[in-house]
Order: C-alpha cells, then sequence, then structure tokens
C-alpha cells in the first residue's frame, strides 16, 4: 500500500514527467493548443508507457544487459506503431489533428526513461502502476496547458471533442466568449512555453509553501542548528 | 566473447522479428478499416463541394491525375469529373496555392465547364490562427462566397481582394492568405476552361491516396 503511495506521489508530483523531468516537451508544447488534442495525445501516451512498461518488466531477467537499450527502443516503437495504426483505424479525425506527433512519442524521453529506471529493475505490477501513474501526470500537465491555451486563445474548451469520443462529444463543446481576434500568443508555441514556465513555476511555490510549513513546525531544532555552526 | 555477441546477436534479431510479426499483423488488420476512412473522409469533402451529387462514389472513381505544377500548383493532383446523364456537369480539383502566408494551402474546388465555381474548401494549410485561418469554414464563411462566382477571362478583375479593387473580403490583418487562395482558385478554374481534353483523360487515379 506505501508502495502505491509512493508511486502515485511520485508521478503525478514529486517527479513528473511533464513539470520536474521536463521530458517530452516537444509533444507536450506542440499539441496543447486545444484540450482534445492534449487528451488524445496525452491517453496515445499513457497507453505506450503502460504498454512498455509491462513487457520491458516482464521480460527484464532474460534481456542481455549489454542490449537493453535496443531492446526497449524497438518494444516501444512497436507499442507507438501500433497505437498509431489504432487511432488511425479509428479515431481518423484526430489522427489528422495530431499529426507527425502520434509518431514522434516514440521519441518521448519519459518512456524510455521509465523502461531503463524503473520497469527493468521492477517487477510487472509496481511498473505497470509506475507507468499509470508517470503517464496520468503527463496526461494531466498536458490537460492544464490545453485548457489554458483553448481558453485564453479561442475562448472555447473541449472544440472538436467529437474527433475523439464520437458524435455525442460534439455537445462537450463551450464556447466561454466569443471574440473576433483570438489571443494569439496562447495559440501560438511562444504561449505554450509561458505557460509551461508558469505551471512549473506554481509547483514550485506550492511545494516550497508546505517546505517553509514544515520548517516552521519544526522551528527550534532549525533554529538551533543555526546558532550551533558558525555559518 | 564471440560466443556472447552472436548470443546478442540472436536475442537482439529475435525481438525485431517479434515486433515485425506483432505491427505486420496489426497492419493487415486495420488497413482496410484505415482505406476506408480515409474514403469517407474524402467523399465527405467532395459532397461539400458538390452537395447535389448523390454518386460520390462513382464520382470518386472517375478520377484523373493532371501535371500542371504552375496552374493548380503541384504536380499530380486529382481531377474528378461529375457526370450526369453523359453529360459533364463539373470538375472537382486538387489545388494547391504555393503562396500562402505560412507555406501551402491546399484545396478543393469543384468548378463547372463553363468556369462557374461550385464550391471550394480549404483541405490543409498552416496560416497564422486567428487571422489567416479564416479561410476554414469553422472560423468563418468567407470561403462559401465564392460559390456561384464566374471564373471567365472577363471576369477576372473581380478576382481579388477588396484592397485590391475585387469581390472579396479581406482579412484584418491578413491579406496575403485571401489573395492566395483566390489567385489558386481563378487560376484552377481558367485551367479548366483552357483543357476541355480533361473531360476525356483516362481514369488513373488509385482509389485510395
Amino acid at each position: 500500500m506505501s508502495l502505491f503511495k509512493e508511486l502515485t506521489l511520485q508521478g503525478l508530483w514529486k517527479n513528473n514527467p511533464g513539470l520536474v523531468q521536463l521530458l517530452g516537451l516537444c509533444p507536450l508544447l506542440a499539441v496543447t493548443n486545444t484540450v482534445i488534442n492534449a487528451l488524445g495525445l496525452g491517453l496515445a501516451t499513457l497507453l505506450v508507457l503502460l504498454g512498455s512498461n509491462i513487457v520491458v518488466s516482464s521480460i527484464r531477467s532474460h534481456v542481455p544487459n549489454e542490449i537493453r537499450i535496443p531492446i526497449f527502443v524497438m518494444i516501444i516503437a512497436t507499442f507507438v506503431t501500433a497505437v498509431q495504426l489504432l487511432m488511425n483505424a479509428f479515431t481518423f479525425g484526430l489522427y489528422q489533428s495530431l499529426g507527425i506527433f502520434i509518431p514522434l512519442i516514440v521519441t518521448n524521453c519519459a518512456i524510455i526513461g521509465r523502461a531503463e529506471a524503473f520497469a527493468s529493475k521492477n517487477a510487472v505490477l509496481p511498473s505497470a502502476l509506475d507507468a499509470l501513474m508517470m503517464g496520468l501526470g503527463f496526461l494531466l500537465v498536458l490537460l492544464v496547458l490545453g485548457a489554458l491555451r483553448e481558453i485564453l486563445g479561442q475562448g472555447s474548451l473541449f472544440a472538436g471533442a467529437d474527433l475523439l469520443l464520437g458524435s455525442w462529444a460534439s455537445g462537450l463543446h463551450l464556447q466561454l466568449f466569443q471574440s473576433d481576434s483570438h489571443f494569439l500568443l496562447a495559440i501560438l508555441p511562444p504561449g505554450a512555453f509561458i505557460g509551461m514556465g508558469l505551471l512549473i513555476a506554481l509547483k514550485n511555490s506550492i511545494d516550497q509553501h508546505y517546505a517553509s510549513k514544515k520548517v516552521v513546525n519544526k522551528g527550534d531544532i532549525a533554529r538551533a542548528r543555526v546558532t550551533g555552526s558558525p555559518q | 566473447m564471440i560466443r556472447m555477441v552472436s548470443k546478442n546477436a540472436i536475442a537482439l534479431a529475435l525481438v525485431a522479428v517479434i515486433c515485425v510479426v506483432i505491427l505486420g499483423s496489426l497492419h493487415l488488420l486495420t488497413q482496410p478499416k484505415i482505406a476506408e476512412q480515409r474514403r469517407l473522409s474524402q467523399l465527405a469533402i467532395l459532397s461539400e463541394v458538390l452537395p447535389e451529387v448523390q454518386q460520390t462514389r462513382a464520382l470518386l472513381a472517375n478520377c484523373t491525375l493532371v501535371n500542371a505544377p504552375d496552374e493548380l500548383g503541384g504536380k499530380a493532383q486529382r481531377v474528378y469529373r461529375w457526370q450526369e446523364d453523359d453529360q459533364l456537369r463539373a470538375y472537382v480539383l486538387d489545388v494547391t496555392a504555393p503562396d500562402g502566408y505560412s507555406g501551402n494551402i491546399e484545396l478543393i474546388v469543384a468548378i463547372s465547364p463553363t468556369g462557374t465555381v461550385l464550391g471550394t474548401r480549404v483541405l490543409n494549410h498552416q496560416e497564422t490562427p486567428g487571422l489567416g485561418d479564416k479561410i476554414e469554414t469553422r472560423r468563418s464563411n468567407w470561403i462559401y462566397s465564392f460559390s456561384g462566382k464566374a471564373a471567365t477571362p472577363a471576369e477576372a478583375k473581380h478576382w481579388a481582394v477588396k484592397k485590391d479593387g475585387g469581390d472579396f473580403d479581406q482579412f484584418t490583418g491578413a491579406t496575403i492568405t485571401p489573395r492566395a487562395v483566390i489567385n489558386a482558385v481563378y487560376r484552377a478554374a481558367s485551367y479548366v476552361q483552357q483543357h476541355p481534353e480533361l473531360a476525356r483523360a483516362a481514369t488513373n487515379c488509385e482509389l485510395t491516396p
């Protein structure tokens, strides 16, 4: 149970692939112009991560150490191509709007990073959990950034939901406000970088807030240390 | 040493073979579905520009590839021919406008043999969001203003944005994009009028792009 808690905390917050490890920035910044694009890419990445972690972990004792990286790369590439084929067949509109970024999942360092750092050293269940939590962490960052940019840039939310979820979902589309001139900066790549920077800053300030609270709780010990040493 | 290397090589090859088998079978399984999806999306576009056509599948099959980079922009553009009662009613052409604000703008244009534009849509572009993307139907209805316009040489001076003395609205902050689209549609219409032999050219498109 504590393992579950630790992995969840690592994936979603402490070691979030988007905000802390800063891995997979290329798709993260490029496709987050709408929530639905972000959701599509996030789910695709989550699927690939889950599949690759499970497979890598289940064959970890049979893989010779010297050639583990090429084998991991092949496994990941296989999963990415499989996801690409399936998306092309079943969510054609979304596949077209995500374009090149589906095959680019293969270059998302978060995936090979988790295969190498976690799945190749741990049993299947924790590895699957790690993949799930890391993938969710990445997905959440994508979603927040996507929502931020879509609201600021186009004044809408869930535009194009029918591409991912089928025709019933077109009712999800919310037009929050209507304007003729879009806020271009939010839609274009610089907006993604600025939004990302703000999210990282927000996370760091929350972390600092909690850290400072802790110091206050153990205040006397901290003071004893300060007086105890000359510097 | 050699033993270890060859063992590794065999292991690597084995993984590669497994991956290839998995992907190959998945490809075979999804291929018909993907081809159908592509055809459906193409049919949807065709019936957008020619709403009165019922037999869109027949229209899709009656297609010839044309190599006219100067007029249609790009090599091997598709030209669909819509015939009804043995009479040619319209051409539907793939047109590329090479002079967009950022890169090519891919269009599909339906034109009657006499040079009247029946409808046009943008398939693909990289114009600035919020400015140049008003050529899309989901952003503005500008592209509908082409329908019913005659693109004969006598009408040539109307084929420009209002700023240049023509009939078409420009967008605030973006004139290059509408100019590119207008010129591309006009070139396509003139091409159709100058080349009546298109109607009899052999059918040589593959059904799936």
